[in-house]
């Protein structure tokens, strides 16, 4: 398997989510708060992942634009969900750097200030329950 | 000793391309009983039927095995040619190896090997069938059409022209149903209400139609050719044959804040109410929840300005027994519920209606008398946007998984409409596809777009927000452009999914007609058989059956009306002859079997039988055959195993059993 | 034979209404949706044709497991026939553990015509458990072999 392939395949399986799903409605696109400010747009990450362009998902600005609101996920007609999607190439980032894992003990007074706001929230949104 | 021939079918390459059909026919000679076996490129095509045919007189077969698609699909084909060949026809079992078998597997041995057993369980039934001879039952020449919208009067209409006699069971005070809500129709723009009320007048005027309005079926008992249907006629609390229709009742009633349900909700009606002008039968309803002599025992208005003397609030519901041969469910639809859907604000603005309600706003006889305006202040729109596909086409559990079908068309024309009448008004329509396959249909949205200027963006819409000023902010997607579109309207339209009937699975339930996880009624064949229920004697006239536009309802009306035709043209019907039977040297006449059976056709009688030397009277079960449907409560739960059902007798199954365990 | 074993093709028999489940198979067959080739499916005109006798027979004869479809609850086309099966299972299924059948090789499950999809989905679930199961072998000293 080609690592293009795999690198497509880890962002479905953290996420969870089939790209195959989506209709292209756009929905995910008009309702994101920070649209403007990505250069891939919402609607847009499936099929990056579809075209196993995983690479060019994490080197956008929107990895890092995206508030994890979830309101993509919320309003999505079809379960696709392209808000975990991103999450998932987050958390495959993060991975790689190597911050992947934490031990109770390790958790600092104060969080690291350079660690993205994003990851964060979608931490606490992801494990709320 | 059976003297079996097996033959398999090789379907083009839909079986014999994973199953070895001759291996199969080669396995087949090695059962007991099997005295021929072949395999052929199709089985149920004339050469295919001549073989078998060919084979019974030559081989002196006296039972066959096809090994072919579903018994469903071609079981009564291959019934037929054996029974042409003077063998009887329940002498034939059909090996499902195309749907339970070739279909689903991939691997040619596995599959062949499953292949080979499903034929030895056929063969081993074979083995034990005996010839059996169906019985007569007759037919009640008369259709009960459930639902008065326009599907069910078109079909009584068809069914009542051929010279049968038929009644509409219709839930509301009225026929007529949601094409009566309707303002103009695709792709003509003629008034709905123009094209519809004749064929309401004439339903009712046609000698041998009668409407039950303001009723519902109860209870349904019996079987094809011969049901038995209760119907509740609701309390009118007017008498319909006193009644004039002047209509001074309305007016004078104090009642009015009743909710129109002709008006979606969107205005008022009085208590005592006719749902609308035209309505037919003319005569109108006591709502005795709104009305106030009802709950108070004070008022009695309308009663005493009627000069026929027409009101009645002494009435009860009545039960009417009727007997009929066929029944067409024509149930219709509703818009589904948006409380899921809070994005688009439908609950909390006024201004966001609905596409139903837009023809209720848009008809003269509506709440705005046809002006276009804002519901909550009344001022005329400027710019109104459209959103399709709300609840319809998700996989999620807030919407519907398929497509509604009507909506694109129907936006396109209120989207035309609008532009016609009020030029001034910008319309923009937020679509995710735009599908208008029909004739003139692609060319009627080419219209909107081109002639009329309406505004067409890819994209749906995320989030409209009710604005402080009261205009509505709609935010959505342009995925053209890639542009995210902020755009302030006066209304906001929703295509609403819509979704069957939902008094659809009562009476599903009640006809013991299949129905899928939409609720939309099941066909008995998707393709071939889409107007009838795979219950006999039951059949399926519009929405209940899937979404359709109108066109589509009038004609798959008619088709059910043929098919209802077909049945009631008929003296008498061939009862399924695989019914019950006791063994009167088992039966204990305990009673048990009579308590299980839904259909009541065990009694007692006391009968002399002859036990091993022994004579003497006993009380013995008898089964009424023709009231018999086959369904083997009674087998399983008879204590001292007397009962049997013949084509599915225990022997038989059993023989299934171990033929697939060997 | 153990799980592990990857030879081990159990025997089960599915009895499927002819209304609701067939069809549902049927559908399943005709959208190409495949379960393994262990399920073999007998017809009977309800679930009530069932014969609690005819589940033991299957294992007797050396069924691994036993699958009875039918419409669902309140759906039968014979009004109430389901209802009976329904009990007549309950009924049978706390017995089988008694006699050496474990409780995960039979069930029963409601699977309209429309249902294409949960019939494959129901039919893979159910091998897979019989897989988990194995070969009946706790019955296999009481089972005569003929």
């Amino acid at each position: 398997m080609s690592e293009k392939k795999k690198q497509a395949e880890l962002i479905e399986e953290i996420s969870g989510v089939n790209p195959l799903k989506c209709m292209k409605c756009g929905k995910c696109s008009a309702t994101c708060p920070s649209y403007n400010e990505m250069d891939i747009k919402p609607h847009q990450f499936v099929s990056y992942v579809i075209n196993e362009d995983v690479e060019s998902l994490v080197n956008s600005e929107s990895l890092w634009k995206c508030l994890s609101c979830f309101a993509c996920v919320e309003r999505c007609p079809r379960d696709v969900k392209p808000g975990k999607l991103i999450d998932a190439a987050r958390q495959m980032v993060v991975r790689q750097r190597g911050q992947a894992y934490l031990s109770p003990d390790e958790i600092p007074e104060l969080l690291d200030p350079e660690l993205p706001q994003q990851l964060l929230v979608s931490a606490f949104r992801r494990y709320r329950r | 000793m059976q003297r079996i021939g097996v033959f398999v079918c090789h379907c083009g390459s839909n079986i014999a391309a994973t199953v070895d059909v001759s291996k199969v026919a080669e396995m087949a000679l090695m059962e007991p009983g099997v005295v021929h076996a072949e395999d052929y490129q199709y089985m149920c095509s004339e050469a295919g039927q001549a073989k078998i045919q060919d084979a019974i007189h030559e081989k002196k077969l006296s039972g066959i095995v096809v090994c072919s698609c579903s018994p469903r699909m071609h079981e009564a084909t291959f019934r037929k040619a054996a029974e042409r060949a003077g063998l009887n026809p329940y002498m034939v079992e059909i090996a499902n190896i195309r749907e339970h078998c070739s279909w689903i597997h991939k691997d040619m041995e596995e599959a062949t090997k499953k292949a080979v057993i499903l034929m030895r369980a056929a063969v081993a039934k074979v083995n034990l069938n005996t010839p059996l001879k169906p019985g007569e039952s007759r037919v009640t020449k008369r259709a009960l059409i459930i639902g008065g919208g326009i599907a069910g009067i078109q079909t009584a209409l068809d069914i009542a022209d051929a010279g049968y006699e038929v009644d509409i069971v219709e839930k509301t005070p009225s026929i007529g149903g949601r094409m009566s809500q309707l303002d103009k129709t695709f792709p003509t723009l003629d008034c709905s209400a123009c094209i519809l009320t004749p064929k309401m007048v004439e339903a009712s005027a046609h000698e041998k139609i009668k409407i039950y309005t303001y009723s519902e079926v109860e209870k349904v008992s019996g079987f094809v050719g011969d049901f038995t249907v209760d119907i509740r006629k609701k309390a009118r609390s007017v008498d319909m044959d006193k009644c004039t229709g002047c209509g001074v009742c309305q007016e004078k009633c104090p009642s009015k804040k009743a909710p129109s349900e002709f008006n979606r909700g969107l205005n008022n009606r009085s208590a005592i109410y006719t749902p609308f002008a035209q309505a037919i039968p003319n005569v109108p309803v006591i709502d005795r929840e709104a009305c106030i002599k009802f709950k108070t025992g004070k008022c009695g208005i309308c009663s005493k300005v009627c000069q026929a003397g027409a009101i009645d609030y002494e009435q009860k519901d009545e039960i009417i027994t009727e007997k009929y041969g066929a029944i067409v469910v024509a149930t219709g639809f509703d818009t589904i519920n948006l409380d899921k859907y809070d994005e688009y604000a439908y609950s909390q603005s006024k201004d966001v209606i609905t596409s139903l309600e837009l023809e209720r706003v848009m008809n003269a006889a509506g709440p705005t008398h046809g002006h276009l305006e804002r519901l909550s202040d009344g001022k005329a729109p400027k710019e109104m946007v459209f959103i399709q596909c709300v609840g319809s086409r998700c996989s999620d559990d807030r919407g519907k998984p398929y497509c509604s079908k009507i909506c694109c068309m129907y936006t396109a024309k209120h989207a035309m409409l609008i532009r016609d009448k009020y030029p001034d008004v910008n319309v923009t329509v937020f679509y995710i596809d735009v599908r208008t396959p029909g004739k003139n249909f692609d060319e009627f949205y080419r219209r909107a777009v081109e002639q009329y200027g309406v505004n067409y963006i890819k994209g749906q819409v995320g989030k409209v927000i009710p604005q402080p000023d009261g205009k509505l902010l709609v935010q959505g997607s342009d995925l053209l452009d890639n542009k995210q579109i902020l755009k302030e309207a006066d209304m906001v339209v929703l295509a609403t999914a819509i979704e069957p009937n939902p008094d659809v699975r009562k009476i599903a339930t009640m006809l013991t007609a299949s129905i899928d996880t939409n609720n939309f009624l099941t066909e008995a064949h998707a393709k071939l058989r889409p107007v009838e229920s795979p219950t006999a004697g039951i059949f399926l006239s519009g929405v209940c059956q899937g979404p359709k536009d109108i066109p589509e309802t009038v004609a798959q009306a008619g088709a059910a009306a043929v098919k209802a035709i077909g049945l009631l043209a008929k003296d008498k019907l061939l009862t399924n002859p695989c019914t019950a039977h006791s063994d009167e040297l088992l039966c204990n006449g305990c009673s048990t079997c009579e308590n299980v059976c839904p259909y009541g056709a065990i009694t007692y009688e006391d009968k002399e039988v002859n036990d091993h030397g022994i004579r003497e009277v006993r009380r013995l079960a008898v089964v009424n055959s023709a009231l018999c449907q086959g369904c083997g409560a009674c087998t399983v739960a008879c204590p001292s195993g007397a009962m049997d059902l013949q084509g599915f007798s225990n022997r038989q199954i059993i023989a299934e059993v171990d033929a697939i365990c060997r | 034979m153990s799980i592990e074993n990857k030879s081990f093709r159990p025997k089960i028999v599915a009895f499927c209404c002819n209304w609701c489940s067939y069809a549902g198979a049927d559908l399943a067959g005709s959208s190409r949706l495949s379960y393994p080739a262990d399920v073999k499916i007998i017809r009977v005109p309800c679930s009530c044709r069932v014969n609690p006798m005819f589940i033991l027979r299957a294992f007797e004869k050396g069924a691994d497991g036993v699958i009875m479809c039918g419409c669902h609850p309140g759906d039968c086309h014979y009004s109430t026939g389901n209802y009976y099966a329904r009990r007549r299972m309950t009924l049978l299924f706390s017995m089988l553990d008694y006699i050496g059948v474990e409780n995960g090789r039979t069930r029963v499950e409601w699977v309209s015509a429309a249902e294409g999809v949960k019939f494959s989905d129901t039919m893979n679930s159910f091998v897979e458990k019989i897989h988990s199961l194995g070969e009946n072998v706790r019955l296999g000293d009481l089972r005569c072999r003929n």
